[in-house]
This record gives structure tokens, C-alpha cells and sequence, in this order.
């Protein structure tokens, strides 16, 4: 029993330590990430949102992205250290990737 | 933070000249060395939409709310891991244990899920060797899917290692690692769904 309050102590502690949510926030992140995945289904079959279909579909995705990654991953609370990786190689991955995809055209017509 | 950095460095264990777990700056590495891994497939992916000369095409095989039934699965498999983790955090190993095999179950779920997908695909007529979309798709999400399957069996060690007291002094930080390796896998799925499945596909060449 001691050695179970202790661990938990010690548990709770380092819960305030590393400054992570809550369950009760990641709850709500998880709500809003099923809503915005809602908005994204609905989207798609609204014929009235046709024209702008692609860009509100990229501003969904990049809304989802950046909630976990900030939040569920803890780069919010984290060192900046991990954020500068991780952002480095999505940076690179993402600029070598258009460069590909604008040589081949693909953007064009 | 520096608070935090020197509090990480202690609970491995060892001191680091970072003063952050190596461990942990390997995985945040190896997650962006990933990015470029599934940048590439979705990239050639976008190269071949609309290319194909013969079908089925997406939007002959494509069931979305099927799809997004498997994202919202997905999603909540994410909620339950970083319950796993704050349980483990504040030492409530039953109720950490309890999270970990539920995120593993959503995993299934969403692999099994995926697997009936390619299964009606390929009785439409679509395979790897069909054309070029069937290519690039069952690469893409295949993948996709052997990663989530490692991520299962990353899930089912930590649920067994954490009865044999395998977990180390911080039973914690290796959720914390895989945790952070799941979570990767549900934001590139975030990705896919919006790019393959939800942006419409232009007409046949």
C-alpha cells in the first residue's frame, strides 16, 4: 500500500512537472478533433462548398495535424529541441516534395 | 523548460550533454526521417492521380463513410494513448495497462478495417498491378497499415513488460516513446484521408 501511494506520488508529480494536459484536455482535443473530422466528411458532399473544396480540406488537415503534434505528442509543453526536429525533416520532406511535384507539372491544368 | 529538460535527463536515468533523453531525441529523428518515407509515397501518389489508362478508378471503389468510420477509429485510438499515458504519469499502472490494450484494440479495428477495404477493392478488379492508381494506393496505405501493425505489437510489449517489471525505473517514459510513434502514424493517416480519399480525383486520361 506505502510502496502504491508512493509510486502515485510520484507519478502525480512528474505529471506537474512535465506541464502535460490533463485527461480532461485531451478529451476535449479528442472532441474537437471528431468534429473537424465531421466538417471534413460534410464538406465533401456539400455541393455549395464545391468550389472551395481542396483549400478548406488542406486547412482541416493542417487544424488536425497541428492538434496532435501540439498537444497529443506534447511539443507545446516540450523542449524546443524536439520541435526543431521534427519541424526540420516535415520542412524538408515537404519542400523536396513540391519541388518534385511542381517539376513534373503536376499542379498545371 | 529547463526544468523540464533536466527532469527528463534524470528519470532515464543518465545525464546527456543535451540534457534530454537520447531515447527520446532518437525518436523524435527517426519520426522526422519518416516524414521524408511517407512524403515520398504520398508524392508519388499525387504524380499518378488521373493517370491511369484503365479502371477501376477511385471514385469507382472509394466508400467513404466507410473511410472516415476508420479515421474516427483511428482518432480515438490516439485519445486512448495519451490516457494510457497520464495514467502511467500519475502511477495508475491497472488503469495505464487498460488504456494501452484499448488503444491496441482500436489499432486492430483499424487494420482489420483496412484489410476488408483491400479485400472488396481487389474483388472490383483492383491489384497492385492494375494500373497505376491501383500502384501507388495499395503502397501508400499498405504501408500506412504495417506501420500501424508494429504499433499493435509496440502496445501489446508495454502491456506485457509492464507486468514482468520490464518498464525500468519510469514506467512511463518508454509510453511516452511509443506513444509518440502512434500518435506519427494516426497524423500521417490525417494526411491520406484528406489527399487520397477526400480530394476528388480528375477525370480518366
Amino acid at each position: 500500500m506505502v510502496k502504491t501511494e508512493e509510486r502515485e506520488g510520484r507519478g502525480a508529480d512528474r505529471q506537474r512537472h512535465t506541464g502535460h494536459p490533463s485527461p480532461r484536455e485531451y478529451v476535449r482535443i479528442a472532441i474537437i478533433l471528431a468534429v473537424v473530422t465531421g466538417m471534413e466528411v460534410g464538406v465533401y458532399y456539400m455541393d455549395a462548398a464545391r468550389d472551395y473544396l481542396v483549400p478548406l480540406l488542406f486547412l482541416f488537415s493542417i487544424v488536425k495535424f497541428s492538434l496532435v503534434v501540439m498537444w497529443f505528442m506534447h511539443l507545446k509543453f516540450d523542449s524546443r529541441t524536439y520541435s526543431r526536429l521534427f519541424v526540420m525533416g516535415l520542412a524538408f520532406a515537404v519542400t523536396l516534395y513540391l519541388i518534385v511535384l511542381l517539376t513534373f507539372r503536376v499542379f498545371v491544368g | 523548460m529547463a526544468e523540464t529538460k533536466v527532469h527528463e535527463a534524470h528519470v532515464t536515468g543518465h545525464e546527456t550533454s543535451t540534457g534530454l533523453p537520447s531515447t527520446k531525441l532518437a525518436m523524435w529523428l527517426f519520426l522526422a526521417s519518416d516524414c521524408l518515407f511517407f512524403g515520398a509515397l504520398i508524392s508519388t501518389y499525387v504524380l499518378y492521380r488521373g493517370t491511369s489508362k484503365v479502371g477501376p478508378y477511385p471514385a469507382d471503389v472509394f466508400d467513404i463513410p466507410y473511410t472516415s468510420v476508420s479515421s474516427f477509429v483511428l482518432l480515438a485510438s490516439s485519445l486512448t494513448m495519451v490516457l494510457a499515458l497520464s495514467a502511467f504519469q500519475r502511477g495508475d499502472m491497472p488503469r495505464g495497462r487498460l488504456w494501452l490494450v484499448a488503444t491496441a484494440m482500436l489499432g486492430l479495428t483499424f487494420v482489420g478495417g483496412q484489410a476488408y477495404e483491400f479485400t472488396a477493392f481487389f474483388r472490383e478488379g483492383l491489384s497492385l498491378q492494375t494500373n497505376l492508381f491501383g500502384s501507388s494506393f495499395f503502397v501508400l496505405t499498405g504501408f500506412h497499415g504495417a506501420h500501424v501493425a508494429i504499433g499493435i505489437l509496440m502496445l501489446l510489449s508495454l502491456v506485457s513488460f509492464s507486468y514482468t517489471g520490464k518498464l525500468g525505473e519510469d514506467p512511463s517514459f518508454p509510453v511516452e516513446l511509443v506513444g509518440l510513434y502512434w500518435h506519427f502514424v494516426d497524423i500521417v493517416w490525417i494526411v491520406i484521408f484528406t489527399v487520397v480519399y477526400l480530394i476528388p480525383t480528375p477525370s480518366p486520361a
